[in-house]
């Protein structure tokens, strides 16, 4: 038998590989306290802010559904898409405390028409991609 | 405010198709044919303005030289100029610009694209810092699955169907019918677009746009030099090319989330609605003058939402706008008369151009099958990503 693959974060620093309860990483800003996601680490973006301090922060790890579509079709490279393609859905999720849409992947084949506005999302890691020696892993969405 | 305009005083395009050749072939071709309908010639041209293209090597990066080689080099000055599907509003500025400050007559912009087969993909190379090599890595995040969450938004918030996104497909290919510039000739039925297979859920191939070669041109000037020449030449009485106001609480291309609100309260007035809206205050006008829209439609559902940003009714109103048959031909305010890019297809930096070249031959009189009777202001807008706002307002 081959080993197990190594689990690997597909883009280093987005998430915490906490598998029961994963988190994505974003900043904060000292100054006005405007979140980030991915991170701001050099200038904060608001306009009349002068900030160039920031924290790491956890961001929430439930929201509301703002909106979902899905890929019926194989995205193009740099996408490592599957062979057979299969199809999956694309959330965008409100952070109540955090004021912003975050995207994602939705996990565990839940299609569009199990989804509606509104509804309580919470975050998981699942395999994005993997290759002989590793298992890629990304955030998720799915239902809560 | 007549001191801030200029005129258009030529138009011309090269056929939307899937042409494969160079886009240099197009935007000669469309230069050639707006500086004859503007009676001038290429020598004639003081400035170009030039819309670049990502996916053409290096001389669609210096769009403006490329062009004016290959039209015969004539000493003009030149300035190329990107801002994604903004490129064009981007250029038409720069030469409106120019001409305002004095600094020359007559102005070349011309925008050409050939583009791939299929869903546009990020420049070549891994480039793991650049967030639209991230988001198709780790989304797969297409430009259609953006498309895809406006769209599905519209039906959970206002109630909109699949058949509304089909009827706006039925509309335009109608409008585009007897354009001889159009790629997509044809009659579509709510039939064959609700049978189309679908892409992006909510949206089917039929209600999204493809992606097209060709290339468009103008030839601006001073109203002093257009009065010389033309009776009552078409004038471009504003041009926005804003950027968001923080926080952009919309998800955009190519983002993985939108700005937070907590730091600032989001704007009164949202980013899309700021495009045109920057337009009417330049030219001092409101929505209600509009005799005709040329709007961005990246898919079919995504018309209906500018409605909403350029003032033509409420918000959630848009679908009975489209329903009472006032943004077709022969209503109040038609949308789309050239047939959209549902009838061309994208060709990045001619788009703007393109549409300006509709408002062109609309407020002439010169539409043909497709004229808007009485146009006498036209507008135009546009969204690149990366935060770019277009619009252009064309009056006579």
């Amino acid at each position: 038998m081959p080993p197990p693959k190594a689990r690997i974060p597909a883009v280093d620093g987005w998430f915490t590989l906490d598998a029961k309860a994963p988190q994505l990483l974003g900043t904060r800003c000292k100054a006005c306290g405007s979140y980030f996601f991915p991170k701001e680490t050099s200038f904060c973006r608001n306009p009349s802010c002068a900030g160039s301090e920031f924290e790491e922060v956890p961001l929430s790890t439930r929201g509301k559904l703002w909106s979902f579509t899905d890929n019926r079709y194989a995205p193009p490279k740099p996408y490592m898409a599957g062979d057979p393609f299969v199809p999956y859905a694309v959330a965008a999720v409100e952070l109540e405390r955090e004021k912003m849409v975050v995207l994602g992947q939705v996990a565990g084949g839940v299609g569009c028409d199990q989804l509606h506005a509104g509804q309580e999302m919470e975050l998981v890691l699942d395999t994005l991609y993997e290759d002989d020696a590793n298992e890629y892993l990304v955030w998720k969405w799915r239902p809560a | 405010m007549s001191s801030k305009e200029v005129a258009v005083l030529g138009a011309g395009m090269h056929p939307w198709g899937k042409w494969g050749r160079n886009f240099v072939e197009y935007g000669v071709h469309a230069a050639r044919a707006a500086l004859a309908d503007a009676g001038l010639a290429w020598t004639d041209v003081q400035f170009v303005a030039g819309g670049d293209t990502m996916r053409n090597g290096y001389p669609g990066y210096v769009a403006a030289a490329t062009f004016a080689q290959a039209l015969g080099w004539s000493g003009a000055q030149v300035a190329s100029t990107y801002g994604a599907c903004a490129t064009g509003a981007q250029a038409i500025d720069l030469a409106r610009a120019r001409i305002l400050a004095g600094l020359c007559d007559v102005a070349l912009v011309v925008g050409a694209d050939t583009t791939p087969k299929g869903f546009f993909a990020p420049t070549g190379g891994e480039r793991k810092a650049d967030p639209d090599w991230q988001r198709f890595h780790l989304l797969g995040a297409t430009n259609p699955i953006y498309f895809g969450l406006y769209a599905r938004r519209r039906m959970e918030v206002y109630g909109a169907t699949p058949r509304d996104f089909a009827q706006v497909k039925v509309k335009n290919s109608r409008h585009g019918f007897s354009n001889p510039n159009a790629r997509y000739k044809k009659l579509y039925t709510i039939e064959e677009v609700m049978g189309s297979p679908i892409v992006s859920d909510p949206l089917r191939l039929l209600d999204i746009c493809a992606t097209s070669d060709g290339g468009a041109a103008v030839v601006l000037t001073s109203m002093d030099f257009a009065r010389k020449r033309a009776t009552k030449p078409v004038r471009i009485a504003a041009v926005s090319t804003v950027t968001p106001r923080y926080p952009n609480t919309v998800i955009e291309m190519p983002n993985f989330a939108t700005d937070s609100a907590v730091g600032v309260a989001a704007p009164d007035v949202p980013f899309r609605d700021s495009i045109a809206r920057g337009a009417y205050e330049q030219a001092g006008i409101g929505p209600e003058d509009v005799s005709l829209a040329e709007v961005y439609d990246l898919s079919t559902a995504l018309e209906l939402d500018w409605y909403e940003n350029i003032g033509l009714c409420k918000p959630g109103d848009a679908e009975k706008l489209l329903r009472d048959g006032v943004t077709t031909l022969g209503g109040r305010q038609p949308v789309n008369t050239s047939g959209g890019l549902g009838c061309f297809g994208e060709a990045i930096p001619a788009q703007a151009i393109s549409q300006l070249c509709e408002l062109t031959w609309q407020l002439r009189g010169q539409a043909g099958e497709r004229q808007v009777k009485n146009a006498k202001v036209g507008v135009a807008v546009n969204q690149g990503l990366f935060g770019h706002g277009s619009a252009v307002l064309a009056k006579v």
